[in-house]
């Protein structure tokens, strides 16, 4: 397939990145190879989203911390960047709106790049994708629009995807829209599990197209409570987190038993909110 | 106050290439034993294999060593020696461990003062020890039969030692108790665990390159580029590693299993 006929997708991944981890950067490498596999798609650029602290979950740390980490894990990446609207909202945002804001500013970035003259980066576009689509268009001449405009796409692990059965967590209307409009991109090392998941939901059944399961052949456990936990106990996280985060974690001491504890007894965000409707816990 | 032992740490393997997962090995080794209270650890040695080993894939020593080297820049106590890969054949691994463990004993400050005088001595430094660090994996090689020496083993854990880092699939204390030896010295064995699982292996990260694949947050970025740099791992070169080769023990990390076939 011509590269002006694959749908270009942007990798949206929400999540409190607290503290962003080798694991975290590992899912958009998958990701990316997976979906360039399929010769349908071409993933031009990754977005961290880190949550605001308005989620209110036990032992998330300042976002401000969370987006500098963030910043420096993905300061060696070419495609990847953090963006901090999520976590500047007062109020916490429901992963259906953010991936809709994102989506939104591709289409109005999109709008602008087309009446113009090829290869130019309007001030205002994220510099790295209007610089990835000079050097991946091949013609400099001749520039082959692309019908349309880039596709944001969820990011996820299992564990994310399987939330979707949480009573109250998700509006079953948000999660319709996630999995309708836009489309999942799950990395799990238990396919199984996740085929089932899906299967025994009417409403993820239906967007299955949607829904693309990648498989972690390497098991890769690094999570972020696991490198808390570490961090509390003395251990070395070296090698699991980017060095350029371990030194800032060392510097402004961001994990240790008080920070676990804040939020501690207060009720996380979503399930704060009332649900849309009475039966909210069905995800059909 | 009792002051701790000393320890080096030294890998033997193939680091085919070094992954984070090896260096991981290092970190999760050190802070075991720092908890015990009675070690403590000064440096890591990793020691990658000669190329008469004749692993299949194999690629040459010199990048080999290129690579720990480079992936070592930013550790202050880890240090990679070419001294094995540089010998004319393949070196067991026990003759890496003496070899190490005397110029350990070389490099030591003298006790005695100008003027022999023994008050001037302060608490004798201890003797620094030299253990084998490896995964679990390379603890149950030493069951696979002709593969170790029983006088080898029976050096390592006794004069020695080792610290072995747990991996799925892996039941150490098995191996240990299935041993006479190894249950005979089990106290010079230390068996630390990673909490993080973690699968990743160089066989992996070859079977990724070959396929044009990512392997970015898997070994450190300066590897990454001396592998494109030097067109390593390609689809093309895999095919170029010798057919001969046995292909034994295909664990995730097999590159410590030493072939014990030459005296």
């Amino acid at each position: 397939m011509e590269n002006s006929e694959k749908t270009e997708v942007v990798l949206l991944a929400c999540g409190s990145f607290n503290p962003i981890t080798n694991m975290h950067l590992r899912l958009f490498e998958l990701a990316k190879d997976y979906l360039n596999g399929t010769g349908k798609y071409r993933v031009i650029k990754g977005i961290i989203s880190p949550v605001g602290d308005a989620y209110k979950k036990k032992g998330l740390i300042s976002a401000h911390h969370r987006v500098i980490m963030a910043e420096l894990a993905t300061k060696n990446s070419e495609w990847v960047e953090v963006d901090t609207w999520e976590s500047l909202q007062k109020e916490w945002v429901e992963t259906a709106k953010v991936l809709r804001h994102h989506q939104e500013k591709l289409e109005a970035g999109s709008c602008d790049h087309q009446r113009d003259a090829p290869m130019q980066a309007r001030p205002g576009q994220k510099r790295k994708w209007a610089e990835q689509r000079q050097d991946i268009s091949p013609k400099k001449l001749l520039e082959p629009k692309p019908k349309d405009v880039p596709k944001v796409k969820l990011l996820c692990g299992a564990d994310l995807l399987e939330s979707f059965a949480v009573p109250n967590l998700w509006k079953s209307e948000d999660i319709t829209q996630i999995v309708g409009d836009y489309g999942l991109i799950c990395i799990t090392r238990a396919g199984n599990d996740a085929q089932k998941f899906i299967y025994e939901s009417d409403t993820l059944w239906k967007h299955r197209n949607n829904i693309h399961l990648v498989n972690e052949w390497v098991t890769n456990d690094i999570s972020s409570t696991k490198i808390r936990r570490a961090l509390r106990r003395g251990q070395s996280v070296r090698y699991l987190v980017p060095d350029l985060v371990r030194e800032y974690i060392e510097k402004h001491d961001l994990y240790s038993y008080e920070s676990e504890e804040k939020n501690a007894g207060v009720i996380l965000a979503p399930l704060q909110r009332k649900p849309a409707d009475t039966n909210s816990n069905r995800t059909a | 106050m009792k002051s701790r032992i000393p320890v080096v740490l030294l890998a033997c393997g193939s680091f085919n290439p070094i992954t984070n997962m090896h260096l991981r090995l290092f970190e999760v080794a050190r802070d075991y034993l720092h908890q015990t209270g009675m070690y403590q650890v000064i440096g890591g040695i990793i020691s990658p294999v000669n190329d008469h080993y004749r692993k299949q894939d194999l690629v040459a020593a010199h990048h080999r060593v290129a690579m720990a080297r480079l992936a070592l820049q930013t550790s202050d106590w880890v240090r990679v020696d070419p001294w094995e890969s540089e010998q004319l054949q393949w070196t067991e691994t026990v003759k890496v461990l003496r070899h190490h463990h005397s110029e350990l004993l070389r490099s030591l400050p003298r006790r005695e003062g100008p003027d022999h005088s023994r008050a001037r001595c302060t608490a004798p430094t201890a003797v620094p020890e030299l253990k084998l660090l490896c995964g679990a994996d390379v603890l149950k090689t030493f069951q696979t039969p002709n593969l170790w020496k029983d006088a080898h083993i029976q050096e390592i854990v006794e004069k020695f030692g080792v610290v072995c880092i747990s991996r799925t699939g892996h039941n150490p204390k098995e191996y240990i108790s299935g041993s006479p030896i190894l249950h005979r010295y089990r106290h010079n064995i230390h068996l630390a665990r990673e909490p993080v699982q973690n699968e990743l292996s160089s066989t992996y990260v070859r079977q990724a390159l070959s396929q044009g694949h990512s392997v970015k947050y898997l070994l450190p970025d300066a590897v990454i580029t001396y592998i494109r740099d030097h067109n390593l791992y390609t689809r093309d070169s895999s095919w170029k590693g010798s057919s001969t080769q046995r292909s034994e023990g295909k664990t995730g990390w097999e590159e410590s299993a030493s072939p014990q076939n030459s005296s």
